[in-house]
């Protein structure tokens, strides 16, 4: 059974839907990378799963349970995280308050999983006593990360996590997320390094109008001709 | 000496206390605007109905005879916070929630929070008539006289009792919402929110539960504010509407949303009022043996005159918004 399974997800800001019946499944153990031009939907899908925008048709399940519509007050403590694209760290806060933030909903010891971050991202220990405003793109989306993964998820959705970092800090950030995927964290992530991203993607999802065109393994999306075509630039 | 005595009754003393009220008042409409992201104009009734709340709760205490060296009016204030943070919630929930929950902009909210401003005065109007009460009407305000001949002064220092435990008052509650906004789960719940607010619902945190103690600390402190208040001077029903004004530009001096700001912009707006209307021809009367007939001090070398004092607050608000907009932690700029 999926982890994750969105069937025919009807989703938008209240006008006109964004997704036109969009198909997730993925399992804890994958990597799912959602590709797509701008505009088909890639962001809105995760807000979706998340309860951040209102879904007007079909059912989002995770681990078995029904979630469509479901607040993240109520989806964190289930095992979903979510890392925004933008404005995903408390700038005023220090590092280590917001992985303490991350983990809010927990009532038990979480100085396990804060030193399993440290470990992940070194220099955030370094850095814990600073405000996250202070630090530099990468490390910031290191801080963003280590807060999702505070709530120990079982499923950790990105958005866009390389936006705006340069190629150095591109690699680090993806080899980190197969290592976190490795200790057993199902990812869901959108990415615009398209080619990149499929490459280590054990499930990958095209989306065009809101709609899923081409689903498969990130291997067999890059070596679709039709995919390579239209979506990844030739 | 005694000039120097003089001036720490008529600047220090009385600039420390208004500046606690202002302190009291700033922290509560700055974590609210920070929170909820609106000017809460009904503030200054909040501590008016807090003020009223410790009045009726010091009848009460003084019908069943009980008797304290502290003034009834103090005694009774833990209870009062309890009662006015329960009125603040309900406030909320009956006028601010219904409209947040429709989306409302901010400045909707604010015209709600005058609606709110109205309604509280009229119920006090209601049951209390527009004249002024005295907490001190069966009992004495007790009044310190500390001698200072030993200094070689022949004034007295004098601070009354209310005055002594509204700036200590004061200094408890800064400190413990220090450690409550750096130490506690909820605290730091507080600034995250404050800080971000869409990254703090993502996170999971329970952001009703964050409105409703923001509630509870903006009341609570505005009651203590609003009865220490009242202690000072007299209860009446426009006790703090007068001074909601100066209350919001020490919160826009400290820059909105930071509690550490309305703090220092309370004391600064308190002090600076405080020495703006202080006639300091009393401090420099000595000088006149030394200077010549022609230059003599004039009866009255105040700044503004003291009718003017709200005025001084004004100043700093438009110098403040002009030199840094932001205020001087940094808050928001809307």
């Amino acid at each position: 059974m999926a982890l994750i399974e969105l069937k025919h997800v009807v989703a938008g800001y209240g006008g006109a839907p964004i997704l036109n019946g969009v198909d997730i499944a993925i399992e804890q153990s994958d990597i799912g990378v959602i590709v797509g031009p701008n505009g088909a939907g890639k962001s809105t899908t995760l807000k979706a799963i998340f309860g951040l925008i209102s879904v007007t048709g079909g059912t989002i399940t995770f681990a078995g349970e029904e979630v469509t519509n479901t607040l993240p007050d109520k989806l964190v403590p289930r095992g979903l995280s979510f890392v925004p694209q933008e404005k995903n760290v408390f700038t005023s806060m220090s590092v280590e308050e917001n992985l303490e933030m991350g983990a809010f909903t927990r009532r038990d010891d979480f100085s396990g999983t804060m030193a399993w971050v440290y470990e992940m991202f070194p220099v955030l220990k370094e850095k814990r006593r600073q405000p996250a405003g202070e630090l530099s793109g990468g490390q910031r989306q290191m801080v963003a990360m280590g807060r999702a993964l505070m709530s120990k998820p079982r499923l950790l959705m990105l958005d866009e996590p390389s936006a705006g970092l340069s190629p150095r800090y591109v690699i680090e950030i993806f080899e980190t997320i197969v290592r976190i995927n490795r200790e057993g964290v199902g990812i869901l992530m959108v990415e615009q390094n398209a080619r990149q991203a499929l490459a280590f993607a054990s499930r990958g999802f095209v989306l065009a109008s809101g709609q899923n065109r081409f689903t498969g393994t990130g291997a067999d999306l890059i070596a679709d001709p039709e995919v390579a075509k239209s979506f990844l630039g030739g | 000496m005694s000039e120097l005595i003089f001036f720490i009754n008529q600047v220090v003393i009385a600039g420390a206390v208004l500046g606690s009220v202002y302190a009291l008042g700033a922290i509560g409409i700055t974590l609210i605007f920070g929170i909820l992201r609106f000017a809460h104009f009904a503030h200054g009734d909040m501590m008016t109905m807090g003020g009223f709340i410790a009045f009726l709760l010091a009848i009460g205490a003084a019908a069943l005879g009980i008797v304290t060296p502290v003034p009834t009016g103090f005694l009774v204030l833990p209870l009062a916070m309890v009662i006015a943070a329960g009125l603040a919630l309900g406030i909320d929930r009956a006028f601010y929630a219904p409209l947040r929950a429709r989306g409302a902009k901010p400045v909707t909210l604010l015209i709600a929070s005058i609606g709110v401003t109205l309604m509280i005065q009229g119920l006090i109007r209601l049951f209390f008539g527009a004249g002024t009460y005295s907490f001190f009407e069966t009992e004495p305000k007790e009044i310190f006289r500390i001698d200072t001949t030993a200094l070689g002064s022949t004034r007295p220092l004098v601070i009354s009792e209310p005055q002594l435990l509204l700036i200590v008052i004061t200094i408890v509650a800064v400190i413990a919402l220090h450690f409550f906004l750096t130490r506690s789960r909820l605290g730091k719940a507080m600034r995250a929110m404050a800080d971000n607010p869409d990254l703090a619902q993502v996170s999971g945190i329970n952001t009703a539960l964050v409105v409703r103690v923001t509630w509870i600390i903006a009341g609570a402190l505005a009651c203590a504010a609003g009865t220490m208040l009242a202690l000072d001077v007299t209860l009446k029903p426009d006790l703090a509407f007068n001074i909601v004004l100066p209350i919001f530009a020490a919160a826009i001096v400290g820059g909105l949303g930071q509690a550490y700001g309305a703090i220092a912009g309370g004391f600064l707006i308190g002090f600076a009022e405080t020495l703006a209307v202080f006639n300091w021809t009393l401090v420099l009367r000595p000088l006149n043996n030394s200077l010549p007939d022609w230059l003599q001090l004039p009866a009255n070398l105040a700044l503004v005159p003291t009718e003017y004092k709200l005025t001084v607050a004004f100043v700093i608000l438009v110098v403040t918004l002009l030199v840094r907009p932001t205020g001087i932690f940094k808050g928001a700029s809307t």
